[in-house]
């Protein structure tokens, strides 16, 4: 088939676990994005959900740091965390191991990509789940693009990945659904946690909804960490869904500072022209 | 300093239940397997939130280990704050590389 949906938002740990001290009315609107996204996603009938994220050492550390993997296991558990810390009980996530085979071999045609076939699932994959497919229910192929642990793959990379992604949904039979979650900028479990630059964040947006690949790679990691924190590094899960979606724009659902969640909470999805 | 090996100890606790009981009943018999220095021992085993971020340990790894702890979420950010200025920059890391202060 090929891709049916693909789209974006954000996964801090705070959305879920921090709920309860922040502001009544960014949790009620943001928890309404994340389910007009939830109910964009079901609308295209999906067999698998593949979640691009950019994890914070719950699987992969510098030891042995891919700069992509792909899981390819029958089911995955988590979270890691506390599952009160989180908010959000620990859970095994069902996978799709051949589909997983296929889209990594595909994959690797234009993308050099590890793979697992374990794989624990921390708050950049379950927040995002919690509210896309809250009976956990959709089979999961997870991705990773490490974030976190500098040297990390270039912007171009992330671009080509995504294309490489996307080839590979389009020679698989199934419905597949691409949902890329990051932060843009915060300083994720820093002193300076819920610092948000949303002038910088609005132009990032505003680069991503127009598909516009030359200004999404137009950023070097050192701008990015002086302008946008640690955790503006994983634009990278947003430009490999762009990447994906080569030459279609998106829309913003939803874009709101929340300091107690410690990032610009945004959902985004992108209009594809779906053949039904 | 053993930056890499203080953070690959504290990412083997984050991620493995049967790791942090063990730790919870014998921090030195997991400890002794991690090449730490004297000073890295002892933020680990107080717990020293506020010196393992000083240390250089990344906050994604260091959040779930303050929680651990029972760090809630104010207290864990007010521990750096509080660490900044007692001992200080950041000194090893991905935050030094700027000026040394890590986010602020």
């Amino acid at each position: 088939m090929s891709l049916v949906f693909a789209g974006v938002c954000s996964h801090g740990p705070g959305m879920t676990g921090r709920k309860d001290m922040a502001d009544s009315d960014d949790v009620e609107t943001l928890y309404a994005a994340m389910d007009n996204m939830r109910e964009a996603l079901e609308a295209s009938r999906p067999d698998a959900l593949v979640v691009i994220a950019a994890e914070h050492f719950a699987n992969f550390f510098m030891n042995n740091m891919p700069a992509y993997c792909m899981g390819m296991a029958e089911d995955y558990e988590g979270p890691i965390e506390d599952p009160a810390w989180l908010g959000i009980e620990r859970t095994s996530v069902p996978g799709n191991p051949d589909l997983s085979r296929r889209l990594i071999e595909r994959t690797m045609q234009d993308s050099d990509v590890a793979y697992a076939e374990e794989w624990k699932f921390d708050h950049g994959i379950m927040v995002p789940l919690h509210f896309l497919t809250p009976r956990y229910d959709l089979p999961v192929i997870p991705v990773n693009i490490n974030c976190q642990g500098p040297p990390i793959t270039p912007l171009h990379r992330a671009w080509a990945f995504g294309q490489a992604l996307r080839k590979a949904c389009d020679s698989v039979p199934e419905r597949i659904a691409v949902v890329g979650t990051g932060g843009i900028s915060h300083w994720p479990a820093t002193p300076d946690s819920g610092k948000i630059n949303e002038p910088w964040d609005r132009d990032f947006l505003q680069r991503w909804a127009a598909n516009d690949r030359a200004r999404l790679l137009d950023y070097t990691d050192e701008q990015t960490y002086l302008e946008a924190g640690q955790g503006g590094f994983e634009i990278r899960t947003f430009i490999a869904v762009s990447g994906a979606t080569e030459g279609s724009t998106a829309s913003i659902l939803y874009y709101r500072p929340i300091p107690i969640f410690a990032v610009g909470c945004t959902v985004g999805i992108v209009d594809l022209e779906v053949a039904n | 300093m053993s930056l890499y090996h203080l953070q690959k100890l504290l990412y083997q606790l984050n991620r493995d239940p049967e790791l942090q009981q063990r730790f919870l009943e014998d921090k030195e018999a997991v400890l002794e397997k991690y090449k730490l220095d004297e000073e890295e021992l002892a933020a680990v085993k107080k717990p020293d939130i506020g010196l393992l971020y000083i240390l250089g340990v990344n906050g994604q790894i260091l959040m779930h280990y303050a929680a651990m702890c029972g760090y809630a979420w104010p207290e864990y950010i007010q521990a750096m704050r509080d660490a900044l200025e007692e001992h200080g920059n950041v000194r090893a890391g991905l935050y030094v590389t700027t000026d040394g202060k890590g986010a602020i």
